[in-house]
């Protein structure tokens, strides 16, 4: 298994060297940093389903959550807004909405001072709606207002450092939230459940304007190193400029992504990795031997979606732009899901291979889809019945066909995946 | 009154299309979940695979010079339906039966099902293209309007053939469906194997015919529902993945594996849907005189960019209350 494991990561560097030939440096490392971005995407949904079992069909919406962390972080303050009244009416929708929660909270606790639970039920419901609409009066004015005088609410100009952990962070909150509600649920309907949360999360990003700017995107987000722009002012020539910048760039994602390999490997075979494997393999026995299996479950999407919303941080401020029309559930969940099943679930370095190889091919397809389009074109020509139109826009929908494809045929014949998870017998 | 006929039109007629569509879904969604035990999530795209199917049909049609007196993509529908119930089946031996056979967790199942509905778009697009197409390109769409009888009344009740056709199409469907289920050998055995596929094996019924049945009305009724959403509004190649979640919210408040819960369920969420994105205050606007001032102009609960996400609280909502469903809903 190891050798096996040498040979295809030998194979992956082949691979990247050869795409280095012929497509040239400053492509090639900005394709490897996006690689390691998705490596350490693929890293927590592995620790989510690999570990745990845990069926997170939402991986886009903690990307999403990820780049708009970073974007909101380390982007410069706007002026505009703080000289405004919005800073003062947004306090104003923070009161109410603690108000609200307030309210839901006390309604929760009803039956401490003796109500049954018919007007408990009452109460509930009635608290949400006097929450719902509390906040709405606040919240509409307020973000008309900020639209219209500052655009948007702007960044708070910390390091970007700062914005990364803090993508982790807001990522981890809104899977304990997620979690909460449907980790109790089967698996199932847990697919089902993410799934819209990440649709959820979607629609929000992308249309509360007067936090995120919207479909109208950010830019530029700030780069944690020297960008290309930096070097070229120090002399240096244009393309190897970008070569330099990006290098730097590449270098911190892989020391991210090696800290995050050294910590994810260390407690899967530790005893905290065990009790996981034990409770995704059995967890009515796990729960027998006193583990308590929805809090560990909890644990596990927590830690699962922070390297997930690190991931998604360090793609966007790679990118410098924070673009919530540009993700789709093909390119960022199903995506991640087959770099996982491919790679191997389970095995922490095969999630790691299958997150780079899956998005380099997924990256070469582009062109050599397109080069076996205008090769087809010619013989249609050649046929008499003309050429294949759009043969730009067609050949991307084959690579999706592909991707389904892929899916259904690793299921098929290689359900482990490439680097399977080692099963250690005890004997 | 005409704030209310306003009201009619966006409320009840759309309710009632959105509902039918949803149930149409969600009624094959649930009977596969039903027998197979495993959320199809490729069930979205073959109603965009059975919408094709009967666009290409109904260009055949008008190519042969065919013109019925309603729309060609409806003359077409039975046999996109047969067409599209044998590439259901053909989808099942080629994916589905080899992980069933191996024992595969419905979980595989679900996620193969991801793979294909992966598959069936890129092959749609690969064929169709991206844009946009209509099956009234060739012939009008007949639009309906009734006046009311009502003094200082000047809207009126609108809705579109295509719109008429569906409802009819609906309700047969849910009454032969009915029938099947109730009166049928083959009903009374798929609602055994629902009930508990162990069972039904050692009663001596032919679980294999019971699974090709079910894949063959669940494709003829994803096909159904397609071509019915895109006579209504224009055939895309994402039709109906955007409206998966909605479905399938709809089967889970219902109580997968309901065939009649699914019913509910579509309607419910469809209603909801377009109650909630309603402006209410359109309705207030006739009392405009006697309310007090500090009423906003716009009542709607939620914002209409936010429609999708009604289906998907609905759901939250009776899935932390009543986990099983409206109707008490199957359980693996």
């Amino acid at each position: 298994m190891m050798r096996r494991a040498v040979l295809l990561y030998l194979g992956l560097f082949v691979l990247v060297l050869a795409v280095g030939l012929v497509m040239g440096a400053p492509f090639t490392v900005r394709l490897l940093v996006e690689a390691m971005a998705y490596a350490l995407i693929a890293l927590g949904l592995n620790i989510q389903w690999g570990y745990g079992g845990l069926f997170n069909f939402g991986v886009m919406g903690f990307i999403m959550i990820g780049g708009f962390a970073v974007t909101s972080m380390s982007m410069p303050l706007n002026m505009s807004f703080w000289q405004s009244d919005g800073p003062l009416m947004l306090g104003k929708v923070a009161l109410a909405g603690l108000f609200g929660a307030g309210l839901v909270l006390g309604a929760n606790r009803l039956e401490r001072i003796g109500a049954g639970p018919r007007l408990k039920r009452t109460a509930q419901v009635l608290a949400w709606i006097v929450a719902y609409i509390v906040y709405r009066s606040q919240i509409d004015p307020a973000a008309a207002y900020i639209e219209k005088q500052a655009g948007w609410v702007g960044g708070l100009g910390l390091p970007v450092f700062v914005g990364w952990i803090f993508g982790g962070l807001l990522a981890a909150y809104v899977a304990f939230i997620v979690g909460r509600i449907s980790l109790g649920l089967r698996t199932d309907y847990l697919a089902i459940a993410t799934i819209g949360i990440s649709e959820i999360i979607r629609a929000l990003i992308k249309n509360m304007d007067w936090l995120t700017r919207g479909t109208l995107t950010v830019s530029p987000v700030p780069w944690p190193v020297p960008l290309p722009q930096a070097y070229q002012a120090w002399g240096v020539e244009n393309s190897t400029s970008f070569v330099y910048a990006r290098a730097g760039y590449l270098a911190l994602i892989a020391l991210v992504v090696v800290a995050a390999l050294f910590l994810v490997q260390r407690a899967y075979s530790g005893p905290w990795g065990r009790m996981m494997r034990s409770i995704r393999d059995n967890h009515i026995a796990a729960e027998a031997m006193g583990k308590n299996v929805k809090a560990r479950q909890l644990e596990i999407f927590i830690f699962g979606s922070v390297l997930i919303g690190i991931g998604g941080a360090l793609m966007t401020s790679f990118a410098q732009i924070f673009d919530p029309g540009g993700y789709q559930p093909i390119n960022h969940t199903f995506i991640v899901w087959v770099m996982v099943i491919v790679g191997g679930a389970g095995n922490n370095f095969g999630a790691l291979f299958g997150g780079m190889f899956i998005y380099v091919v997924w990256v070469l397809s582009e062109p050599v889809s397109q080069a076996l389009f205008h090769v087809l074109s010619q013989w249609t020509l050649a046929f008499g019945w003309g050429a294949i139109p759009d043969i730009e826009s067609r050949s991307l929908q084959m690579r999706v066909f592909v991707l389904g494809l892929v899916i259904t045929l690793a299921l098929r014949f290689a359900p482990r995946g490439l680097i399977p998870e080692v099963i250690r017998r005890h004997s | 009154m005409n704030e209310f006929i306003f009201f009619i039109n966006n409320v009840l007629i759309s309710g009632l299309i959105l509902g039918s569509i949803y149930a149409l879904g969600a009624i094959g969604v649930t009977l596969i979940f039903g027998i197979l035990r495993f959320a199809h999530f490729a069930h979205g795209d073959m109603m965009t695979m059975g919408a094709f199917i009967a666009f290409l049909l109904a260009l055949g049609a008008s190519a042969l010079g065919i013109h019925g007196p309603l729309p060609n993509g409806f003359l077409v529908l039975p046999l996109a339906m047969v067409i599209t119930a044998g590439v259901a089946l053909g989808i099942d031996r080629a994916f589905y039966a080899p992980l069933r056979a191996r024992g595969a967790k419905p979980v595989t199942l679900l996620i193969a099902s991801i793979g294909v509905t992966l598959m069936i778009q890129g092959l749609i697009r690969l064929f169709f293209g991206v844009g946009t197409r209509s099956f009234f390109e060739s012939e009008p769409k007949h639009l309906i309007r009734i006046p009311v009888p009502l003094d200082g009344v000047t809207r009126t009740i609108n809705f579109t053939e295509p719109q008429v056709l569906m409802l009819i199409v609906t309700v047969i469907a849910v009454l032969v469906l009915h029938l099947f289920l109730t009166r049928s050998r083959l009903g009374k055995a798929m609602r055994a194997m629902a009930d508990n596929p162990d069972l039904a094996q050692l009663s001596g019924i032919n679980t294999a015919l019971v699974v090709r049945v079910t894949w063959i009305i669940a494709g003829a009724l994803a096909s159904m529902a397609g071509t019915m959403l895109a006579l209504d509004v224009t055939l895309k190649p994402d039709l109906a993945f955007n409206i998966v979640l909605p479905i399938f919210a709809a089967a889970i408040v219902g109580g997968l594996g309901q065939s009649y819960g699914a019913i509910a369920g579509g309607f419910l969420v469809g209603f909801a849907e377009t109650m909630a994105v309603f402006n209410w205050a359109v309705l207030l606007r006739p009392f405009k005189s006697v309310l007090p001032d500090w009423i906003p102009n716009d009542l709607s609960i939620v914002p209409t960019e936010y429609k999708l996400t009604v289906a998907f609280v609905i759901l939250v909502i009776v899935l932390l209350v009543r986990p099983t469903g409206i109707f008490k809903g199957a359980s693996t």
